[in-house]
Formats: C-alpha cells, structure tokens, sequence
C-alpha cells in the first residue's frame, strides 16, 4: 500500500470509536432508565457514524476491494489498534460512565487538534465529529459529578471503577509508529502534549464529585500495538459473527 | 356531584367526541374514559419499551456498519416513542413510577409478539417489514383519536414506524435476492413471524372484549378482523414481489371479496402466550426487571445529588 502510515493512523482512531460504539451498542434497552438509555444509544449511533467515515476514506486509501465493513469486521484481534481503555466491559454503570469520562475527555481534546491536521478529509471528519463529542463528555463528566456526590453507594461504586479504569489511562498519550509518521507530515496530532490538560481536566471534574484521584502510577498498555485485554476476542466475535459465518455476501 | 349532573357531563362529552373534538388532559372526562386511555396507551408504551429487547439482541451482531447503524436508530426511535407515549400516559393522572410497576408485576400487558425470539439476522428484517407494518394499521387510525396527547404523539409514532416498516423490507429484499442461504434465512424468518403477526392485530371480533366502548371513543375505528384483513392483504403481494412464500397452504385471492382468503389461526398459541407462557415471557420480563433493579442505585444518586444541588444553591442565596 502506498500510504500504509496513513491508513495504520487512521485505523488507529476508529478504532476507539468502533470498540467504544460495540459497547455502548450493548447496553441499548437495558439502561437504568429511559433517558439514559436513549443517551448511550445515541453516543453508540455518533461513534459508528465517525467509524463509517474514517473506515470509507481509509478503503480509499488502501485503494483495493476492501470494503468499511471488511475494515471493521474481517481484521483478526492482534490487528485492532484500539487501546485497551474502550474494550473494558460494561461492569456496570459506574464503569461505563467511568469509560466513557476517561476516553471522552481524551477524545475531545485529540480531535480539536486534528481539526488542524493538513488533510483535507481528516479535519473535515473532526469537524463534524467535535460537536457529538462536545455532547458525549459533558453527559459522562455530568454524570461522574452525579454518581460521585449522589449516595454513599454511588460513591462507592464510582470511586472503584475509576480506581479500576485509571491503569488504562496513560496508554492515550503513547505514540504509534504511525503516529510519528502523521506528525512528521503535519496530519497527525501530537498525543503526547495531550497529556497535561488531560489529567488537569479529568481530576478537576473528580474534585467536584468528590472522588479521589487515583495516586496508583502503574499503567497497562499494549492496545495500540494489537496486544489487548481478554476482553477484546468476545466482543469481536460478536462483532464479526456475520461476516465470518456468511463470507462474501451483501447485506 | 349529582348523579343527574353527571349524566348531564357524560352527554355532553359523548357529544363533543361525536362532533371530531379532542379531550384535552384538564377537560373533564368519565371515569371510565381515563382507565380506559391509561390501559391502552401504557400497554403501547409498555410494548416499545419490551420490543427493544428482542432487536436489541442484533445490534452487536449486524453485517454491517450501515445496517448496525439503522438498526441502533430504529431501537432509539422506540425508545422515544416509549418516553412520549409514558409522557401522554402521565396527563391522565398517574405516575411513570406507577406505570413500570404495573408492567413489571405483570399487572400490564405488552404486545405479546416481542415474547418470540430473534434467532437470525433475518428476523430484524421480519420484524420491521410484519411487526411495524402490522403496528402501523393498528396505530394510523389512532392519529385522529378522542384524547388529544395520544393523538398528537401517534402521528409522530406512525411516521417514524413506517420508515421502520420500509427498512425491514428492505433487509428482506436484500436478503431474497442474496445468495440461495439468504434467501433461506428471509423464508424462515417470515415462516416464523408470519402468524403471530396476525395475531397481533388482537383476537377476533366475536372475542374482543373492548371493542365495542373502543369504537365509540375513537380508541379504534375498525375492528381487529378488519385489520388483519387489510394487514393480508397489503402484505401478500409484498412477499410475491420478492419471492417468498406466505407460509399457510389456504391462502387463496377471492375474486368476489376482492381480498384474501386465509387459514386458521391457532388461538391457543396465541392464548399461550398471552398468560405468559409463550418462548420469551420470561426472559423479557426478566430483562426488563433486571435492568430496572440495576439501575435503582444510578436513579437514587441521581435524586441524591439534584437534591443536594438544590441545597446548596438555598444556602448560598442566605
């Protein structure tokens, strides 16, 4: 492939969008009410639409037969860059509202830079995608605030899945290969001077919910580079149910 | 009040129904009539919120981005129209609080075709092509029923399920005119929901228990044969024009009806599963509840922290 950086960098940031949707996706009719889970169903309905559109221009890219769908569903687990954050299951609500603050948060700031970014087709997607993101971390943040101040329980709950989440967090800022190509060329972002606001905005919203911020200074890793959590091979069998079973067919 | 005033009221509501009026949540209306209108409209809210279960189910697994997508929209869709038909429900003087109670009891019914399972991809197409189109002509006539909430909320309700009713066909007509499995799977989806679709459209008039009062109030304009009639009728030749076959060996066009002739339906399947104990009672209910006890500690911070709010910003204007 001509451009193999550019197609490796934009699977790299739908692929967040793609893992993060399939497990909002899950949750659709089984939230702990009605508005909720119009909201979870909704930021599942946004990160599939930006998926749709980053997996479209890097089938141009690649310039073969491969399909969106073939992107999103026919690629085995070591070939997922996503990070390891987005994959982590819907324990429950805590964790998932946990998940979505810690990535909304990153994915916010990462895409108001990419606005910037010298192609055409990259900025035009943040564009469009740095409105329903605006949206997504205001909910979760609102609802970290919420949950942190709520009950003793909810508390409780909240402190534990940030406590739990947090290990995954540093991974956000860890450059690619592909990364480094796209930055070179003045169409990727720089993840690593995300980092500062990033943990300045996150503990600023634990403060007002009464949350600690977790002091642990262990992270995991490994997502970006294909190598996952445990998680990742059920939810991809799922996923790719379809397209393994019926192969080459239309739908 | 008088039992004579009463009378009197009762006539004159009777009359503004006859004159095409809308009742409106702060007019007076019997007794009767708000019961009636909270049965109804909460089973139909109760019956969006249980049928995004079984397509629910699909979303993880659809073949592709564009179908995951469209089938993500149409559950958020139902659960919308679930929130305003619970919204219409709560003019009429009770709770949302007391309306989940009621389903999740088993006190309330909803409809009994979303305790079938979803096995195949082609069932999301069954669904939206039968179910929806089964659940528009139940619910177009009601855009002009008496009680105005319902009626402003079914005219949106019906545009959204028709988009749905097109979507399911056309999963369908993709799928008969895939490969020869394709086609396998959209035959045995329709030969799965083809008859409780009928049985959707409630039991037969002879049956029906509310039809008649239904019938005055604009509740229904026509009666549950008539609509299954109609249902056949424009669905048959929708199945020809893909291909498939309506699984029931009676059906024979009627030259002199001008309509379809068709087979017996097994109304004690349908009883069945009307007293809950069809192949997914359990399971739905289950669902429903779990999610519902699950919750509990999210909705009690929430109303923790609201209030808390509220306190503190008191404190701060002393």
């Amino acid at each position: 492939m001509k451009n193999e950086n550019l197609y490796n960098y934009i699977l790299g940031i739908a692929d967040n969008s793609l893992i993060l949707g399939q497990r909002m996706g899950e949750l659709c009719g089984h939230g702990p009410n009605l508005e909720t889970d119009i909201a979870c169903t909704n930021i599942s309905l946004d990160l599939f639409g930006q998926v749709r559109s980053y997996f479209q221009y890097a089938a141009k890219i690649a310039g073969d037969e491969r399909s969106e769908d073939d992107i999103a569903m026919l690629r085995k687990e070591r070939e997922y860059k996503n990070v390891l954050l987005v994959e982590q299951p819907n324990t429950n609500f805590a964790y998932t509202l946990g998940r979505q603050f810690l990535f909304d948060v990153y994915h916010l700031a990462f895409l108001k830079e990419l606005q910037k970014s010298t192609d055409l087709t990259l900025s035009a997607i943040a564009n469009k995608c740095v409105k329903e993101v605006s949206y997504h971390e205001r909910f979760s943040s609102d609802w970290i605030k919420r949950l942190g101040d709520g009950t003793e329980e909810s508390n409780a709950k909240m402190q534990e899945a940030i406590n739990d989440l947090w290990t995954y967090t540093d991974e956000l800022f860890h450059q690619t290969n592909a990364d480094k190509a796209m930055l070179a060329e003045g169409i990727g972002v720089d993840v690593t001077k995300l980092k500062e606001d990033y943990y300045n905005r996150v503990n600023a919203v634990l403060e007002v919910a009464t949350l600690n911020t977790p002091e642990s200074k262990w992270f995991q890793k490994g997502g970006k580079e294909g190598i996952h959590t445990e998680h990742l091979g059920y939810l991809l069998s799922d996923l790719q149910y379809m397209q393994r079973t019926y192969p080459n067919m239309e739908w | 009040m008088s039992e004579e005033q009463i009378k009197n009221l009762e006539k004159q509501f009777d009359e503004r129904i006859a004159r095409d009026e809308k009742i409106e949540p702060k007019d007076w209306m019997p007794e009767k009539y708000r019961k009636t209108h909270i049965r109804q409209m909460s089973q139909h809210a109760h019956s969006e919120i249980i049928g995004m279960l079984p397509e629910g189910n699909w979303i993880t697994r659809a073949p592709s981005l564009r179908r995951k997508v469209a089938l993500l929209a149409k559950v958020q869709d139902e659960a919308g129209h679930g929130l305003y038909l619970y919204s219409a429900t709560e003019t009429l003087g009770i709770s949302r609080d007391e309306l989940y109670e009621q389903l999740h009891t088993g006190k309330a019914k909803y409809s009994s075709i979303f305790n079938y399972p979803t096995l195949t991809w082609a069932d999301m197409g069954a669904i939206g092509w039968l179910v929806d189109g089964a659940a528009i002509i139940n619910q177009v006539p009601l855009c002009n029923t008496s009680y105005g909430p319902y009626a402003r909320a079914m005219i949106r309700v019906c545009k959204e399920e028709s988009f749905h009713q097109r979507q399911g066909y056309e999963i369908m007509i993709k799928l008969a005119n895939g490969t020869p499995e394709q086609k396998e799977m959209a035959q045995d989806a329709l030969n799965r929901w083809w008859w409780p679709s009928l049985m959707m459209l409630g039991p037969t008039d002879d049956k029906s228990v509310h039809t008649a009062q239904s019938m005055k109030w604009k509740l229904k304009r026509k009666t549950n044969d008539e609509l299954r009639q109609q249902f056949i009728d424009q669905t048959v030749p929708q199945a020809d024009l893909i291909g498939l076959t309506v699984p029931d060996p009676d059906l024979k066009w009627n030259e002199e009806r001008q309509s379809y002739d068709f087979g017996a339906i097994d109304w004690d399947e349908f009883w069945q599963v009307v007293k809950g104990h069809g192949p997914m009672n359990k399971e739905r209910m289950k669902a429903r509840v779990g999610a519902w006890e699950r919750g509990e500690w999210v909705r009690d911070a929430a109303m923790a922290h609201a209030k808390k709010k509220q306190e503190r910003k008191e404190k701060q204007a002393v």
